[in-house]
This record gives structure tokens, C-alpha cells and sequence, in this order.
């Protein structure tokens, strides 16, 4: 597709740009700040605010013979027009002249500034935005000395308006730029915010329940342009020259978000920095300048007193604090008599440093590495994912996306965004899950199958199962797509059904041709920020973890807590002679634990992780770490000395060097790589005038994807897995689906006192019609017998949800990681 | 004068009744539009005629629809009754006493760009005027007047009202097209105009309620015969919605052209209480104050000369006459305070500029203005031009401006020496 | 269950007719005045209902209730007298006419009589400038104009609109 290219002046520049540019980027691009408060680039535009006026002139053209009028010295005549214009709303025009430097360009900007100052507060010594406001930056730049109006006459309004509990409004800053409104209608499309009033009256409103329910409402707050919206998290928290940031990467979902930690010393923590907030850093191949509210608010865990600062060791059947020393040396010793029978189980929390370096160590005694996870299919995305040059940003029109079995608005809230972004641009969306979810209503085509039917569904759209008229139509859709990236998930699956869900749409992909080539691929979405970078490394889950770890000799966990999410493991791990637990928190597994190693948190160290979308990503140390703990990547290099290993463990980037070395997915990647910065456009976060908020420029790296495996045409190893399926039928009893919800009550999100109210709760989702038939009604409190525990629920009706099973969220108390069948009962009142 | 061609129901006998309607020969024209005429000729007659938009920019009806592009589908016609410019109550008049005229001529535009829709927007006051215009169309939905495949031909047409519920800022165009998609009624932004991307994104013509009145007369009698009436530039008659201190306010159907002192004491009865005339708005709220000078009431009323020798706009030719013991400061504090309410505040300068105007002339009226008070209030009237997103907040100035410039004297009473 | 649609369904059917059904949102308006009709504003029950029909959120029916003045999002008086003020009609009378009326009602603007009857409110140019002092009431799902005021017509017309209330009240009961 080539772009028709539009050449224009503006001031002394001279500046090609592509047709439909607004002038306003257009001036952007040649380092022209035209002032703006409603416009943002990611925003249609309204030309609300009017900040952006500017002069334009464009060439006269002679009606009769069509030509441009030429002046005496041959350039062309320009007419300026007789009112100023917005640039913000004007698309540039072949020879057209925009003077953003005149006295008349220069009086409007102090007139706007003037009016907007008519309402507002002159609060900035007090207000958040103090620092990176571009209201204040303009007021200093425009503003008159004094005011000519009268401060006993501006309008009073209330200043903290909690909008939720984590948004607040402060009424008498809001310029009524409207971009909140815009992000939440346009974006993100949780329509929860909106204008009450009118003319100076106007204000923002939401009436959602709870208060401003969105997973993207923290955005909100970098690009209002004022203080009026900030985050409970951070208000009154810090001023932002105080604050240094650090980039990094969000860890909660496997989308792996380009952010920044800003940091503070704080007396209360004696001085030590402190992490203040955290920002979206622009990254426009993954999170562009977004990030969702888990990401932004879960940050408190690593300040949390509960964190584990010292090795434990059971003593007389006690967990008794040792020294580094005595802890590395047992459990050294430990390993080296395990040999074969070592059985190191991961989780997909860890860096791929750690990864690394643990895998290293478990295979030079001989031993099994293990992902704790409930999905499979791995072996697929690794073989059929992403490449370079891929980014879910530049699909559209004539591209297909299939979501298949995948919740991704609470799973991957911003592959949802990106996904849904990517629909409205016109690529074809194919979504498949029992349960209709968010997504459907961008979707060409929303399919439904029977639960655990995924793989069948798939096979379908291939048209090698027998299925429903509508994925014929979905089928020809497929067909003709010039590019295809399918999403598989674990909605109402486990792991079987996970893993012949990736199979079949493996064969969905190799049979298209759609691989091996940008923007083409399987991705799983993965419960963990780096499952894929486990399963790179060879990482694989047992299918039978109980076995598994009956057998173990020594167990060694990182970031794993197997005994916390299944009462069947803990009874597995006991059969253990030893068990080692690296983490961070006194988890249920290290309460059962021999020795106990605790590690630093993602914010205190280096590492990479690698996204869903294999995409290799650096974070930064941010904060330091707190004493007595270690990286997991140096804790097994440690052990390794022990044994005799030569492993790394001086440095992250020099383990990840071992790492290129040794796989060839990383062939060639390094951290030099992983940092380099691409500039980005729009450009939206320039340290000058926030003009698209304070979302922060990319400086330290947008990362790079992991070499292909396979080239188009190659065709993957076979993999020798049956098309074998879940439980689909529970008889008697209750079919129960597990789904995973964005907050669960997963071992770091409790630490976010904040987050609380929005965390999930055992919930059991069901139609009316089952409900009726197993006695169950609205509200009322039930015990599930499920996988031989007893757990209590609370019934919910939901008439969207098929008959014949219920939906259960992971991660609630209840051990539910693959479909099962429950007895149910209902509990008596006492 | 005395010839009706928009008040007919004056002189003529149950105009109001389709039955009595019809007498007169009432949808004769739209039955022969889509039996004999081509979309194009009715058109054609309407540009030749010279008809100029009565809702307050005078713009060319014609012209207007013919730039309603053919290669995109559907068309709808938006008929405009607002009506809420203080001072204005003639399509009142109109729908409430000659609807069916205005039914046809409105069925007429639809015919002539090929609309099988159009909306009738009424101010949410017109409540009884929505519900009889709700049982008028459904009469003529039995008389086979509108509804499917019209008079055998494959033309179709159903019309709807829908009610505003008290914003000013509804007669502008493009926010009345919000308000009928249920969203605030806040301007859009232009271009693209309304008959490229109007309706649920259409193309669309929007008229004022007079003006689509007009049309089957000149579609019955033919464009010479209408451009017997009125000037060369502005032909027609205009309906003059006369109010303020005048002996017998009320609408007069005059040709455009006719003088402000016609209008005023020859049919309106001139000044009561023997008083003095002192200054004349010819737009409603949004005029430009005239000092009733001898000149002035000389100006005829078109939409060419007022502008050219006051400045002043014709707009939706709505008179309001002062007399000589009206204070114009408060009279600008009046026309400040209706802006200031009715500024839909999406853009900046109008929203703030407003309400600023009316703390300051509010203020000024109360007693507690100071001299500096009087410039504050004509700069930041400046200040607010040519900036806003639509007329409105340039409208909020005219009065002001207009109002210190000529009655200086006034303002310097309310703040003492 | 959609309370409105069960109260009301040929309207709400016939107000969904009037637009095309892919812009559902336009019916806001007439759904919104159908709401008042019972009671004078709108409920938040009724913001519910009127999104489920629309297809919008809470927060932007609500939107739309702020926006226009037409629309109250709080109870007032059965009736409310809405006094024209602007400027034609203030050249005739219209500021003390007002004035009059609130005294003789014991209420200012914004207000409401202690029976719950009447709310005066103020507001701008109804086009009845000719015809000034001049008010409509809105109450009952009704709006209408009575003109030519004086004091003393006014008062007649509330007496007119109590009586209204009592019978439509005995027939309810
Ligand atoms: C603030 C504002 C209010 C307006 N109010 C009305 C109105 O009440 N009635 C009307 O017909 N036109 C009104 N207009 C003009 C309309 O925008 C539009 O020009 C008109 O309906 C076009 O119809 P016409 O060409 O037949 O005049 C208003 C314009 C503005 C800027
Ligand atoms: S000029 Fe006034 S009414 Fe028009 S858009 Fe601006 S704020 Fe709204
Ligand atoms: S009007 Fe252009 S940035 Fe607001």
C-alpha cells in the first residue's frame, strides 16, 4: 500500500507527510510544540479546547485554468485564511503554510490559557500534576502575571470526587478536554464515564458499579492534561521531580508491558527508595502508551513485611533461620544425592536468566525440569509463534485473528485492546469459546462450541469436524486471510484440553501456509509474564504432576506453590525426601518446605523476560532489593559452584549471553539488543509537554522477538500427543469450568490494598435452567465436592452463560484447574 | 402588501384540517412531483426561485441540496423546529395553524434529493405540537399521502417527529443531529458538512420549519412567481416575529425588503405609552444592537442591507424594539445570562467566555461594577470572537459589543459618576 | 425485568420504530420523557431500564438526563411552573410577574410548595414572546403553554392543575 505524501510548510520548515496527517503531528514531526489540551494522538480528534489555533494559508489556485497562482519570484500565492484554525482537527494539504509564530497565533494562545485560568484552581503547589503539567508549562509560557478575574467569583467545586476507588476527580481543575471520556468511549470502550451538564456547568460523571469499572481506568490519569484525575494509589504521594524512573516490565500477564517504576527515598522506610507509581513507557508493538489497572496497582507486594529475608531451614521440624552459607551448602548437598531423582519445578514468574540458569543445574544432575502451569502447548508456540517484525498494530484489513477458548479481556487485557483495535481496522475476528466473553462484540464471527470442545471447534474451522453452518462462513473467511495470528487460552479448559486445543490450531496454521512470517502465529495466552520463556528453554508441564513429584527425591520449586493450588499436590510433595522452595513469601509450600531460599522481586534486580508474543524484554533494577534475599538466577548459580557447574551468576546480561549461546531461539540476542529504541510514532511522551500525557518515551528498549524456529514451508517435529479430551460430561453431577479472572487472588494481588474490592471471589457462574435442575438459586451459599476437597461457593445466575455447566474463576480458594465434576449442596443457614 | 403565502391560514378556512387543506389544493404539488416530475426539476425550481434558508443564515435552499451526493445512500431531511432564539415564535405560528404546508414542502425536499426518511426536530416546548403533528401524519399515512411505493410510483416516505427537551444550542445544525442520535447536544465539528456526512452519518438536509414552507407554492407556481415577492437577492415574503415594547407584538408576513419603521408602526402599532423607540434587534438574542436611528428604521429588512449598514444580521429576522426606558446594560445582561445558560460547553472560549461575560455584567447590573468593568466586558466579548467551535459563542458577543459601543452611557449610569 | 418496557410496551415499541434499528440509541429522548411520566423525573431504575433498551451505560443515559433541561434527575413538585424570563418577555412584564408569583405561592425558584404541587423554575424564551407574561407547566407527561398571565390567571390555573391532581388521585385510589 503506498501512501499518498503531502508537502507543506510550517514556520521555517519544510515537512513531507503522509495525506490525513493533522497539521498538529505534521509540526510535531519537525520539533514545532503546538499547545494542545483536548487532542491526543491516540484520540479522535474534536477541537474542543482551541488551544491549538494556529494561522493557515493555502496556494491560490486560478479557477479557470486550475493552476496554482505564482508570485513575481516565482513561489506560489499563498491566501491565508481570515480566522485562525485548529490544528488539531485540520489535515495538512499540499502546499499549504501553517505560522504557528505570530503576534496573532501568540495572543490566541494567551487568551485560551486566559479563559481555561477563569476556572481554575491555581492550586499547583498542592496538585499532582505540579511538575508535568501542561496546563502549568502553558500558564508559564502564555499566562499573564495577574489575573482579571475576580477570585471571589470563580466557580467552587468539590475537589475530591472518588470515582471509584481507585480513580479520584478533583472538579475544580477539570478543563473539560474530554479526553477521559473520549479514552473510555473510543479505546477501551467501557463506556463509564461521561460529561453531566452543560456550558460551564459540565462535569464528569460516572455512575458504573462499582465506580468507574474499567481494568483500563488508570490511563485516564497520564493523559488528562491537569490534575483533575489521579489515582488513589499515587495522590498526594510524591512530585514527579522528585521521583526517578526506572524502566520495566510488567510481569502479571504474558502481553509483558513496557513500564516505568518511578522511585522516591522515603523517610518512613528509612530512607530507602520507594516505588511511587507505576507509569506505561510507549512501546508501539506491545502495550503502545497503555497499561491495565493490575499492572498499575499491584505493585505494593515488594514493600510488604511478610517478604522473606532469610534463609529457613527445618530445624527439629521447625523452619529455623540459617545463613546463606549453611542453606546453600545443604541444600548443595542435597542435589548432589537426588542426582536423577531431582525434580526442579518452575514457575512461569521467573526471568529467563533464572530459567536458564535453574535448568542448567537440574540437567547436570540429571534431573527433570518441570512448568508449573495448567496449559499446554507450548511446544507449538514455540515452534509456530511469533517472529520479527510481527505487531499487532499493524493488522487490519484483509488479516484474520482467531481467539480461541480465551477471556483475553481478563487474561491479557491489553491483547484484548490491541485485538479489538485490530477488528475495528477492519481485520477479520474470529472468536471461539463456549461462554460468550468481550470480545464477541468485535467479532465477525463469535462461535460457540459445547464445553470442552475447543480442539473439535478448531478442527471445524479446518472443516475436519463436523460442525455448525456458522464456521463454514468463518471458515471462508479464513481463508483468504492475508495474515493470521491465532490466540488459544485455557477458558474452561485444562491441561489436555489446552494442549490439543494448541495442536489442532497448530495444524489450523501449518495447513494455511500461516507461519513463519511476520504477524503470523500461535500465541498462547499463558497464566505467567514468561511461560513462553520456560517453554523456549525446554520447560514443559508433567502430565501427571502428582507422580511426578511423588517420585522426586529432592523437589526444588521456584516461584511455584504447588501445595497452595492443589490439596493432591500437597500430598504428592510430601513423598518427597526434600524440599527446596525459592520465593519471596512464606507460601503454602514453603510453610511445608525443608529449606527455604528467599528472592528478590522483579522491581530489585535485572533479568529479561520473554512475552507471549516472543518478544525478548529487559527490565531494571528499580529499587534495591531488600537485604537477605537474592535473585533466582544467582541462588542456582550458587548452588551450581557448589556442584562444580561453571554457572553465571555475576550478572544477569552475562547469563543471558550463556543463554544466546546455548538456544538457538536466542541466537544472537544479547541485553545491547534487547535495549536498543526505536522512535516511536506517534510521538506522545516527550519530557516537554506531555502532549500525549505522561505515558514515558521508550529510551531504554522496546526488546526484540526470539529467532524463528521454523521458516515458512519447514514443517515443526511431530509431536506425538493424541487428540485426547477433558471431561465434557460430568453425569450426574456438575460440569465445573475454570476461568481466570484479571484479579484473583493470586499471592501478589492481596498485597494491593486498593485492588481488594475488585479481587474475584468463588463465584459459580451458571444459566438459570442448570441451576434450577441442581436446586441451586440466586445468591445462596453451596458446597462443591471437587477433586475430593470441599469448597464453598456462592450461586450466580447468568442467562449469557450456556446451560449444562458452571463457570468457576481460578485462583478463588478453590482448587480448580481443569474441568471437573462437583457435587453440589446447598449449605444449610445456621 | 397583503398577500400570505406562509400565514394563508389567516385568510383561509380550515387550513388546519387535512380536508380543509386539500380544498385549496393542498399535496396536489407533492402528487405531481412524484408522478410527473424528476427529483432534478423540483430542485431546479427551488434554486431558481432564490429561496434563502429561514432558520437565521440566509443560505441558499437549492444550492444546499443539491450538494447532496448521489453516490452515497441513505438521504435524510431534518426539518429544524427549534426554535428557541429568544424572540422567535414563527414556525409556532406556522405548525401550529398551517402544518400541512409545511408537511408538503418538507415531503417535497424529501422527494427532491430522494430521502425515504426525514425527522421533524421540535423543541421539546412544542410538546403539543409533537402530538399534533403525530396525528397528522398518520392522517396522511391513511390518506395514502405517505407511507410505501407513493401513488403507484416506487417512491416511498415516512416521517417522524422527535422532541429537543430544552436546549437553545439544538437549533444549530449539527447538534441537533446529535441530539437526535441521543447523544448531548454539542456542535460537530464542520467540515464534513452535513450533506456529505449528516444522520447516523448521511448526507442530509436540514431546513428550518419556514423555509420548506415556502416550498410548495414554489413548486405550484413556479420560481418567476415567487421572485415576485420580495428583493432580487432575498426574494420571498419573511414572516417577522415582532416583540419588545411595540403596541401589538405578533408575526407579519411581509416580502423581505420591507422597512424596520413598516414593520414596527405601520403593522405593529409603533411605541406604546407614547414613549420613544431606542434601539431595535433584528436577531433575536444574537443581534447586533441598532440604534433606532431615522436611518435605521428606514433599513429595509433583507439579508443584505442591515448587515451592510449596522452590521447586523438579519439571522432569523426576530424584532425586538426597545424603548427609550430600557437600560442596555441590562438588556446585555439579559441576552449574557440567556448564552451563558445555553452554552453547550464543549469548546473553551464560549464555555468560559460566557460565563465570564455574565459575572461581569451581573455585577455591572446589580450595582457593584466598576468603570474597568465596562472595557473587561467588551474584551472579553472580543475575546470570544473567532475562536469557537460553532455561532453560538460569536452570538454571545453581539450584544455586548454592539451594546458598549453605542450605549456607553448606560452601562456608566449602573456604576455611578 | 425492564419496568418501563412492562409499563409501557406499545409505546416503547413504537418510540424503537421511529429509528433505525442499528441506531437504537436515538430513542433515548422519547424514552426518557416516557419515563417522567409517572413521576416527574427520572429514576434510577429508570436509567437502568432505558440503557438495557438503548444499548448505553448508566453513566451516559445519565448524560443526557444532565444535558437537558427538560429532563430532571431529581423529584420535584407534581407541577412544575416554568416562568419565561428573557429578555422579550422581561420587556413585558415577565421579572415582576415572577416575583408576584413567587410571593404569592411562598416559594422562590428552585423550589417546591410544602403540598408537593408546584416547583417554580425560570427559564429562557418559550417562543410566546407576544404573549408575555407567559409559563407552561410541565407535569403529568404533559407540557402546556398558558399565556397572557396575570397573577391572578396564574392562580387560577394552579387551582385548575390541584384539582386536576385530587381527581386523577381519587381515580387511583
Ligand atoms: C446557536 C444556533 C442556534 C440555531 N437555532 C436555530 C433554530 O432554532 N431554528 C432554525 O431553523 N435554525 C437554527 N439555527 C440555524 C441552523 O443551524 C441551520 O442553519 C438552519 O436550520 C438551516 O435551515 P435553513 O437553511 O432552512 O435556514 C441555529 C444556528 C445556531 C448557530
Ligand atoms: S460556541 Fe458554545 S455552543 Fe458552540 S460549541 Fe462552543 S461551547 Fe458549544
Ligand atoms: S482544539 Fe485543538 S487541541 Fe483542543
Amino acid at each position: 500500500m503506498t501512501m499518498k505524501m503531502v508537502t507543506l510548510r510550517i514556520d521555517e520548515h519544510t515537512v513531507e507527510v503522509p495525506a490525513g496527517t493533522r497539521v498538529v503531528d505534521a509540526a510535531k514531526k519537525v520539533g514545532v510544540d503546538i499547545p494542545v489540551f483536548c487532542y491526543h494522538p491516540k484520540l479522535e480528534s474534536v477541537g474542543m479546547c482551541r488551544m491549538c489555533l494556529v494561522e493557515i494559508g493555502r496556494p491560490v489556485v486560478d479557477r479557470a485554468s486550475g493552476k496554482v497562482v505564482l508570485e513575481a519570484d516565482g513561489s506560489p500565492k499563498i491566501q491565508m485564511a481570515p480566522k485562525l484554525e485548529t490544528a488539531c482537527t485540520t489535515p495538512v494539504s499540499d502546499g499549504m503554510l501553517v505560522v504557528t509564530t505570530s503576534e496573532k497565533v501568540a495572543a490566541a494562545r494567551r487568551e485560551v490559557v486566559e479563559f481555561i485560568l477563569t476556572s481554575h484552581p491555581l492550586d499547583c503547589p498542592i496538585c499532582d500534576k505540579g511538575g508535568e503539567c501542561p496546563l502549568q508549562n502553558l500558564t508559564m509560557a502564555y499566562g499573564s502575571g495577574t489575573s482579571r478575574f475576580i477570585f471571589d467569583e470563580k466557580m467552587r467545586s468539590a475537589k475530591h470526587v472518588p470515582l471509584g476507588e481507585l480513580i479520584y476527580l478533583d472538579r475544580e481543575r477539570c478543563i473539560q478536554c474530554g479526553r477521559c471520556v473520549r479514552f473510555q468511549h473510543e479505546v477501551v470502550d467501557d463506556p463509564v464515564l461521561d460529561f453531566y451538564q452543560r456550558g460551564r456547568a459540565l462535569e464528569i460523571i460516572t455512575r458504573s458499579e462499582p465506580g468507574f469499572d474499567s481494568v483500563f481506568s488508570g490511563n485516564t490519569t497520564d493523559i488528562c492534561p491537569v490534575g483533575a484525575l489521579t489515582t488513589a494509589d499515587f495522590r498526594f504521594g510524591a512530585r514527579p521531580w522528585e521521583m526517578k524512573p526506572a524502566a520495566s516490565i510488567c510481569a502479571q500477564c504474558p502481553v509483558g508491558c513496557n513500564i516505568v517504576y518511578d522511585v522516591r527515598r522515603e523517610a518512613k522506610s528509612s530512607g530507602k527508595p520507594v516505588i511511587k507509581r507505576v507509569m506505561p513507557r510507549q512501546n508501539e508493538s506491545v502495550n503502545e502508551v497503555w497499561i491495565c489497572d493490575k499492572g498499575r496497582f499491584v505493585h505494593h507486594y515488594n514493600e510488604s513485611a511478610e517478604r522473606l529475608t532469610q534463609p529457613l531451614m527445618r530445624v527439629d521440624g521447625e523452619l529455623t533461620p540459617v545463613s546463606w552459607q549453611q542453606a546453600l551448602e545443604t541444600a548443595a548437598a542435597k542435589l548432589k544425592e537426588a542426582g536423577k531423582g531431582l525434580v526442579t519445578l518452575a514457575g512461569g514468574r521467573l526471568s529467563n536468566e533464572d530459567l536458564f540458569n535453574l535448568r542448567e543445574l537440574t540437567r547436570a544432575q540429571g534431573g527433570t525440569t518441570l512448568l508449573h502451569t495448567h496449559m499446554g502447548g507450548g511446544e507449538w508456540t514455540r515452534q509456530l509463534g511469533l517472529n520479527q517484525g510481527s505487531n499487532l498494530g499493524s493488522l487490519g484489513n484483509g488479516d484474520a485473528i482467531v481467539v480461541i477458548a480465551s477471556d483475553l479481556h481478563q487474561e491479557a487485557p491489553l491483547w484484548w485492546l490491541r485485538v479489538k483495535q485490530a477488528a475495528q481496522r477492519g481485520a477479520t475476528l474470529i472468536v471461539l469459546n463456549a461462554r460468550p466473553t468481550r470480545l464477541d462484540a468485535y467479532a465477525a464471527h463469535a462461535l460457540r462450541y459445547q464445553p470442552g470442545e475447543a480442539a473439535q471447534a478448531v478442527a471445524g474451522l479446518m472443516g475436519n469436524h463436523k460442525t455448525p453452518a456458522a464456521f463454514q462462513t468463518a471458515r471462508e473467511a479464513l481463508a483468504g486471510a492475508a495474515n493470521l495470528v491465532v490466540f488459544f487460552g485455557s477458558d474452561g479448559l485444562g491441561l489436555t484440553g489446552t494442549r490439543a486445543l494448541a495442536q489442532t490450531c497448530a495444524d489450523l496454521l501449518m495447513q494455511s501456509g500461516h507461519y513463519g512470517r511476520p504477524n503470523n502465529g500461535l500465541v498462547g495466552v499463558w497464566q505467567h509474564s514468561n511461560d513462553q520463556g520456560a517453554w523456549e528453554m525446554g520447560y514443559a508441564p508433567a502430565a501427571d504432576l502428582v507422580g511426578s513429584l511423588k517420585k522426586a527425591k529432592v523437589a526444588l520449586l521456584a516461584a511455584a506453590d504447588p501445595v497452595g493450588d492443589e490439596p493432591a499436590l500437597a500430598k504428592a510433595l510430601a513423598g518427597a525426601d526434600f524440599v527446596i522452595v525459592q520465593e519471596m513469601f512464606l507460601t503454602a509450600s514453603a510453610e511445608k518446605a525443608d529449606l527455604v531460599l528467599p528472592v528478590a522481586a522483579i522491581p530489585e534486580r535485572e533479568g529479561s523476560l520473554t512475552s507471549g508474543e516472543r518478544r525478548a524484554q529487559r527490565f531494571y533494577p528499580a529499587v534495591p532489593a531488600p537485604d537477605g534475599v537474592r535473585p533466582d538466577y544467582t541462588i542456582a548459580a550458587q548452588l551450581g559452584q557448589r556442584l562444580g557447574l561453571e554457572l553465571e551468576g555475576r550478572a544477569a546480561g552475562l547469563v543471558f549471553l550463556r543463554l544466546a549461546q546455548s538456544e538457538p531461539a536466542f541466537a544472537g540476542l544479547s541485553y545491547q539488543a534487547l535495549s536498543t529504541a526505536e522512535e516511536q510514532w506517534p510521538i506522545v511522551g516527550r519530557r516537554d509537554l506531555y502532549f500525549g500525557g505522561t505515558t514515558y518515551d521508550n529510551n531504554q528498549g522496546m526488546g526484540t522477538h526470539l529467532q524463528p524456529v521454523l521458516k515458512a514451508g519447514e514443517r515443526p517435529a511431530a509431536v506425538a500427543a493424541a487428540l485426547d479430551t477433558e471431561l465434557m460430561d460430568a453425569g450426574d453431577n456438575l460440569l465445573v469450568l475454570p476461568h481466570t479472572r484479571l484479579f484473583d487472588q493470586g499471592s501478589l494481588v492481596r498485597f494491593s490494598r486498593l485492588l481488594v474490592e475488585r479481587v474475584a471471589t468463588a463465584e459459580l457462574r451458571l444459566n438459570p435452567a442448570t441451576a434450577k435442575h441442581f436446586g441451586l438459586a440466586e445468591g445462596v451459599a453451596a458446597s462443591l465436592n471437587l477433586n475430593g476437597a470441599d469448597a464453598s461457593v456462592i450461586v450466580r445466575m447468568d442467562d449469557a452463560l450456556p446451560p449444562g455447566a458452571a463457570w468457576l474463576p481460578r485462583r478463588v480458594g478453590v482448587p480448580l484447574w481443569a474441568p471437573a465434576a462437583a457435587q453440589v449442596k446447598v449449605m444449610e443457614r445456621d | 402588501m397583503s398577500q400570505y403565502l406562509l400565514l394563508r391560514h389567516r385568510e383561509l378556512p380550515d387550513l388546519d384540517k387535512l380536508s380543509g387543506y386539500r380544498a385549496q389544493g393542498g399535496f396536489e404539488t407533492f402528487k405531481k412531483a412524484v408522478n410527473d416530475m424528476s427529483p432534478a426539476e423540483v430542485l431546479t425550481t427551488v434554486k431558481e426561485s432564490g429561496l434563502r434558508g429561514r432558520g437565521g443564515a440566509g443560505f441558499p435552499t437549492g444550492l444546499k441540496w443539491g450538494f447532496i451526493p448521489n453516490n452515497l445512500w441513505p438521504h435524510y431531511v431534518v426539518a429544524n423546529a427549534d426554535e428557541s432564539e429568544p424572540g422567535t415564535f414563527k414556525d409556532r405560528e406556522i405548525l401550529e395553524n398551517n402544518s400541512f404546508q409545511f408537511l408538503e414542502g418538507l415531503m417535497l425536499a424529501s422527494f427532491a434529493i430522494q430521502a425515504n426518511v426525514a425527522y421533524i426536530y421540535l423543541r421539546g416546548e412544542y410538546w403539543q405540537l409533537a402530538k399534533q403533528l403525530d396525528r397528522q401524519i398518520a392522517e396522511l399515512e391513511e390518506a395514502g399521502l405517505l407511507g410505501k411505493d407513493l401513488f403507484g410510483s416506487d417512491y416511498s416516505l415516512n416521517l417522524y417527529t422527535h422532541l429537543g427537551a430544552g436546549a437553545y444550542i439544538c437549533g444549530e445544525e449539527t447538534a441537533l443531529l446529535e441530539s437526535i442520535e441521543g447523544k448531548l447536544g454539542q456542535p460537530r465539528l464542520r467540515p464534513p458538512f452535513p450533506a456529505v456526512a449528516g444522520l447516523y452519518g448521511k448526507p442530509t438536509v436540514i431546513n428550518n420549519v419556514e423555509t420548506l414552507a415556502n416550498v410548495p407554492l414554489i413548486i405550484a407556481n413556479g420560481a418567476a412567481w415567487y421572485r415576485s415577492f420580495g428583493t432580487e437577492k432575498s426574494p420571498g415574503t419573511k414572516v417577522f416575529s415582532l416583540s419588545g415594547n411595540v403596541v401589538n407584538p405578533g408575526n407579519y408576513e411581509l416580502p423581505l425588503g420591507t422597512t424596520f419603521r413598516e414593520l414596527i408602526y405601520t403593522h405593529g402599532g409603533g411605541i406604546p405609552h407614547g414613549r420613544k423607540i431606542k434601539a431595535i434587534m433584528a436577531a433575536g438574542a444574537s443581534s447586533t444592537i441598532i440604534p433606532a436611528s431615522e436611518e435605521a428604521l428606514d433599513t429595509p429588512m433583507d439579508y443584505e442591507e442591515p448587515q451592510a449598514r449596522f452590521n447586523a444580521p438579519l439571522g432569523s429576522a426576530s424584532v425586538i424594539v426597545m424603548d427609550e426606558t430600557v437600560n442596555m446594560a441590562w438588556l446585555v445582561s439579559k441576552t449574557v445570562n440567556f448564552f451563558k445558560h445555553e452554552s453547550c460547553g464543549k469548546c473553551t472560549p464560549c464555555r468560559e467566555g460566557t460565563f465570564w461575560m455574565n459575572r461581569i455584567s451581573h455585577r455591572l447590573v446589580s450595582g457593584n461594577g466598576s468603570s474597568a468593568d465596562i472595557d473587561l466586558l467588551d474584551h472579553v466579548a472580543h475575546q470570544i470572537q473567532g475562536k469557537c467551535l460553532c455561532a453560538l459563542g460569536e452570538f454571545s458577543t453581539m450584544a455586548v459589543i454592539s451594546g458598549v459601543e453605542h450605549f456607553r452611557p448606560d452601562f456608566e449610569t449602573l456604576v455611578g459618576n | 425485568m425492564n419496568e418501563l418496557q412492562k409499563r409501557y410496551p406499545e409505546d416503547v415499541a413504537a418510540i424503537l420504530k421511529k429509528y433505525p434499528p442499528e441506531f437504537r440509541r436515538s430513542a433515548i429522548m422519547p424514552l426518557l420523557y416516557l419515563a417522567q411520566r409517572q413521576d416527574g423525573h427520572v429514576s434510577g431504575r429508570s436509567v437502568t431500564d432505558i440503557a438495557e433498551l438503548t444499548g448505553l451505560s448508566t453513566t451516559d443515559v445519565t448524560s443526557v438526563v444532565g444535558f437537558y433541561t427538560l429532563f430532571h434527575a431529581e423529584a420535584g413538585g407534581r407541577y412544575r411552573i416554568q416562568v419565561c424570563t428573557d429578555l422579550p418577555c422581561a420587556l413585558r412584564g415577565a421579572d415582576d410577574f415572577l416575583a408576584l408569583l413567587q410571593k404569592e405561592l411562598g416559594i422562590s425558584v428552585g423550589e417546591t410548595t410544602p403540598d408537593g404541587m408546584f416547583t417554580i423554575e425560570e427559564v429562557k424564551c418559550l417562543a410566546a414572546c407576544h404573549r408575555a407574561p407567559m409559563f407552561q407547566v410541565q407535569g403529568d407527561g404533559d407540557i402546556t403553554y398558558h399565556e397572557h398571565q396575570t397573577v391572578e390567571s396564574a392562580m387560577q390555573v394552579l387551582k385548575g392543575l390541584r384539582q386536576q391532581a385530587q381527581k386523577s388521585g381519587k381515580e387511583a385510589a
